[in-house]
Parts: C-alpha cells; structure tokens; sequence
C-alpha cells in the first residue's frame, strides 16, 4: 500500500452551458467528464509532478486528493484512511488568489502555524520563511500592494512555512518572473531534499518538472486519462542541456503532448 | 498656484456653489414672482438666522437624526446578521428570499396608514419606517455580497482548519464589507429621503414637519431653510460614509 492510493476516478463537471456533445458520447447532457479512469499511486517523501495540456483536468485532479472536492466516482486513500476533506498538515498552494486580501502578509503567514503556542517559536518561523521568498519589509503589506510575483511568494512561504505532510502546488510558479522562478525552484527543491516531504506539484513546464519531479505523470487532453508516468533517477542538480538522458525525455515529452519541433 | 491644486476638492465646490447664488438670485429678481412666492437666498439668509436663533431649526434637525440614526441602526443591526444567513445558507435563501423580494418594493411611504396605526404619533412610526426603508436592502446586498464571494478563500479556510465562528469573524465579514459600506450608503441616503416624508404625516417634529408647517403659514423662506439644510446634511452623511467607512484593502 502506498502512501497515497488514487484508484478509479472518474469526475464529470456540471455546466448548463454543455450542450452539445458527440453522438457517442455517454455522459448526461450538462456534465463534461474531465477525469477518465484514473489510477495513481505516490509514495510518502516523492515529488511528483504532473503535466498535460490545458484543461485536461490538472487542477481538478489536485482538487481531488487534496479533499476539497468530494463530488467523484473512485477513491482517495492517504496513510490507509479515505480522504473525505481537506486537512490541515496537507497544504494547497492555489493556482491564483490564496492569499486572504485582507490579512497582511504576516497575518497569512500566521494562518498555517496557530497551533504553535510558543509566539517566539512562531515568529521566529514567520521570519525564516518571509526571509526564504526575499520579503523582509513586506511582512505588514496587504497582498494588493504587493507585485503578482511577490503574492506567489507569500504564498508559497505561507504554505512552506507549516511544514506540511503533503504540499499541493497548483502551477506555483506562474506569474514570477524567470529569475525568481528559477530561484524559487531551486529552494523547493532544497526544502524538499530537506524535509523530504510528499509534494505534489500541478506544472506547464516542462523544464520544472524535469528539474525538480522523482517522479513524472503525463495527462492526455480532456478527459485526461494517464498517458504516461515516468521515475527520473537523473542525479541532482539536474541540468537539462548537459544530461543527454534528460533532454532525451524533454523531447519525448514533448512529442507526447504534441509538439514536435522544440527550438 | 501650487495653493489652488492643494485646495481644489474645496475650492471649485465653494466657486459652483456661490455661482449657483448668484444665479438664484437672478432668477428672483427677473423671474416677476413675489417673494412670497420665490425668495431669494438673502431672504432665505434672514429666515434661517431666525430659525437658528429661536432654536427651532436645531431641534427639528435633532429630531430627524434621531429617527434617521435609530432607524438605521436597527436595520443595520439585523439586516447584516440575516444576510449573512441568507447568504451562506441555501435553504434560508430559498425559505425567505421570495418574502425579501416581495417586501422590497412596496414603498416605506405605503406603510404610513399601518404605522401610524401600530406605533401612533410620534418617534416610532417614523423610525419603523426608516427601517423597512433600510432593511431590506441592506439585507440583499448583504447576501449578495456573501454569495459573490471568491471560492478560493473558503477552500483557504478549510485548508488551515478554520472553524465557524473564525469562516464568519476572518473570512465573510471583511470580504463583504465593501459591498455592504456601498449598501450602507446608499440606504442612508434613502432612509434620509424617507424621513421628511414621513415627518411630513406621522409626527410633530422634524425637519418634514418644520417644511410643512411653513408651508401652512406661508413662509416659504422657511421652507427653503428646510430644504437646504436637508441637502446640507444629506451632503455631510455622505462625506462621513465616505471618510470613516473606506475598507483598507480596497477592491479585490
Ligand atoms: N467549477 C467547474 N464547473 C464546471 N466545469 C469546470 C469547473 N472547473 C473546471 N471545469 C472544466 O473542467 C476542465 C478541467 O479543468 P481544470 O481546471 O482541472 O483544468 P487544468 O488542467 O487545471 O487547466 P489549466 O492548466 O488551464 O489550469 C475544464 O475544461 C473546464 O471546462
Ligand atoms: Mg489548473
């Protein structure tokens, strides 16, 4: 039994808008099925990322495991029990606007670590993380006034901060610029050889889950259906350009998602 | 000129404003109607040093705000709370959300016969009126502004385990408090409206009553008076709304 078990899930979303659908398609008019059959397995510590085209059903996916969303047909098993809502040491970094706007940053950062009683001990974490994503001085701004890229930050420092079982990043990385993409990588990746947590990460790039992933799952389009699920046992730090094996599998990756000449 | 961009949210009002005088003033003097029946603003001027000095002005003014602010607070008092519920709660909703619809447009000025029935003469029935004229916006907006709420944030707040009290204390009440400070405002000025209509039937006091009055005497510079303190104050509550009641965060 692993750490967490996916087995057989099948997910259709509602939306009156569903009109049209093909002549052998089954499901009921309105509901769009977006999951087809899916069956994974994680270990506890892996850092799994997973790929596939928009709209295939990443998010949705995420939503799944994370407890969030309970409408599906199959099973969510983490540490033998079944995942019935979300909890609290299994933290979901959000694809836009997790931040609470009208708590400052330090008021967010505060949110994962109110079980701490000790205020010294949690402030002295408060601090580590803010210093991590680079936003000393930021720490009583409200998230409008921060940059795009800055509430990524936070948010991922937020999250970081609680040391969680399970991290479930969303597409954590869009909206940096590429200098801080890159840097931030680079730390979950040492946070994550650190700690060893579980960590699930939802990406388009596939530079990043090439870079950071033990393991790779490729969805297909919509029902997103698992196309392909790869262990990478390439040494760390990884280098795409210099790894044959790696830039290998970037371009077979590509080609499954269907692209087929890669400047 | 550096002065007059520094002060110009004070000094172009003050310009329109005195232009607008001057304007009243011409009107009176070309327009051919007595000052009975059109006074000027320095008549006007004249009725309102008396009405200041006897004290009247003051104590009708007094009795409007009274009506206005009880009346308001009530209905923001309950209107908020049941909105919320109305808002998080889909069998609430569907239970009263008809009811709500169906009270709301019957205008508060309906009501007067009934009110002047349940709670007689004086400051009851004007405040009952205030109310309904209050309360049932604020309770949809409210609703509203609950329901229009970004998924996200509750699935944050289940995420670190919020509890009820903590989803309403950290999560419904700041986000819907600009939609409400809108609503608030808004039902304000209504229920400002409201008060000298209702002064005007159901009591002896307030700044309604003090219009009507003159008109029965015939003085129409005190009716004036009346009017313009009206607007002044409508004017004021406004700028208090819009000072104290700005949310830090902004719009998101
Ligand atoms: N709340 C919803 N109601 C109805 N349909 C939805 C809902 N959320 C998503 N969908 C549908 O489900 C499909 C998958 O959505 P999802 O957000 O999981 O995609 P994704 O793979 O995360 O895409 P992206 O990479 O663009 O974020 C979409 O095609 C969308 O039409
Ligand atoms: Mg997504």
């Amino acid at each position: 039994m692993s750490y967490i078990e996916i087995k057989n899930i099948n997910k259709s979303h509602y939306n009156k808008r569903n009109k049209k659908r093909a002549p052998d398609d089954s499901t009921k008019i309105g509901f769009i099925q977006v999951l087809d059959n899916i069956d994974l397995s994680f270990e506890e510590g892996e850092m799994v990322c997973i790929l596939g085209p928009s709209g295939c059903g990443k998010s949705t996916l995420l939503n799944i495991i994370a407890g969030f969303d309970t409408a599906y047909d199959g099973e969510v098993i983490i540490n033998d029990k079944k995942v019935k809502h979300a909890s609290s040491n299994h933290i979901f970094v959000f694809q836009q606007n997790g931040l609470l706007p009208w708590m400052t940053v330090w008021e967010n950062m505060e949110l994962g670590l109110r079980n701490i009683q000790d205020t010294e001990v949690k402030n002295e974490r408060i601090m580590e993380y803010i210093e991590l994503v680079e936003l000393n001085g930021f720490e009583d701004h409200l998230p409008s006034s921060l940059s795009g890229g800055m509430q990524r930050r936070a948010e991922l420092a937020r999250a970081l901060a609680v040391k969680p079982d399970i991290l479930y990043l969303d597409e954590p990385f869009t909206g940096l610029d590429y200098l801080t993409h890159l840097k931030i990588r680079e730390e979950v990746v040492n946070i994550h050889e650190y700690i060893g947590k579980t960590m699930i990460m939802v990406t388009h790039f596939i530079e990043d889950a090439l870079i950071m992933a033990d393991r790779i799952i490729i969805l297909s389009e919509r029902p997103g259906r698992v196309l392909m699920t790869r262990k990478l046992d390439f040494p760390r730090p990884r280098n795409i350009n210099k790894d044959r094996g790696l830039s290998e599998l970037r371009d077979e990756i590509f080609l499954m998602l269907g692209v087929s000449y890669v400047a | 000129m550096k002065w007059i961009n520094k002060n110009s949210s004070f000094l172009l009002p003050t310009v329109t404003t005195i232009i607008a005088f001057a304007l009243w003033e011409a009107i009176v003097r070309f327009s051919g109607w007595s000052n009975q029946v059109f006074p000027g603003p320095s008549l006007v001027f004249d009725g309102l040093i008396e009405l200041v000095a006897d004290g009247t002005l003051f104590k009708h003014t007094v009795a409007s705000l009274y009506r206005v602010t009880v009346g308001f607070y009530l209905a923001v008092l309950l209107g908020i709370p049941l909105g919320i519920i109305l808002g998080m709660s889909r069998i609430a909703n569907e239970m009263f959300n008809p009811m709500v619809q169906f009270l709301r447009p019957i205008s508060p000025l309906a009501w007067i016969p009934l009110a002047m029935l349940w709670f007689g003469i004086g400051d009851n029935p004007a405040i009952f009126l205030i109310f309904l004229s209050c309360f049932f916006s604020i309770i949809m907006a409210t609703a509203i502004a609950v329901r229009r709420i970004n998924p996200i944030y509750f699935q944050v707040a289940t995420n670190f385990n919020f509890n009820r009290t903590e989803i309403i204390s950290k999560l419904i009440i700041p986000a819907i408090i600009p939609d409400v400070i809108t609503a608030l405002r808004l039902s304000i000025a209504v229920g400002w409206l409201v008060v000298v209509a209702a002064e005007m039937i159901a009591v002896q006091s307030g700044l309604g009553y003090l219009i009507l009055d003159s008109r029965n005497a015939l003085r129409m510079d005190y009716v004036m008076v009346g009017m313009i303190v009206i607007g002044w104050i409508g004017l004021c509550i406004d700028i208090i709304m819009q000072k104290f009641c700005k949310p830090k965060w902004g719009a998101y």
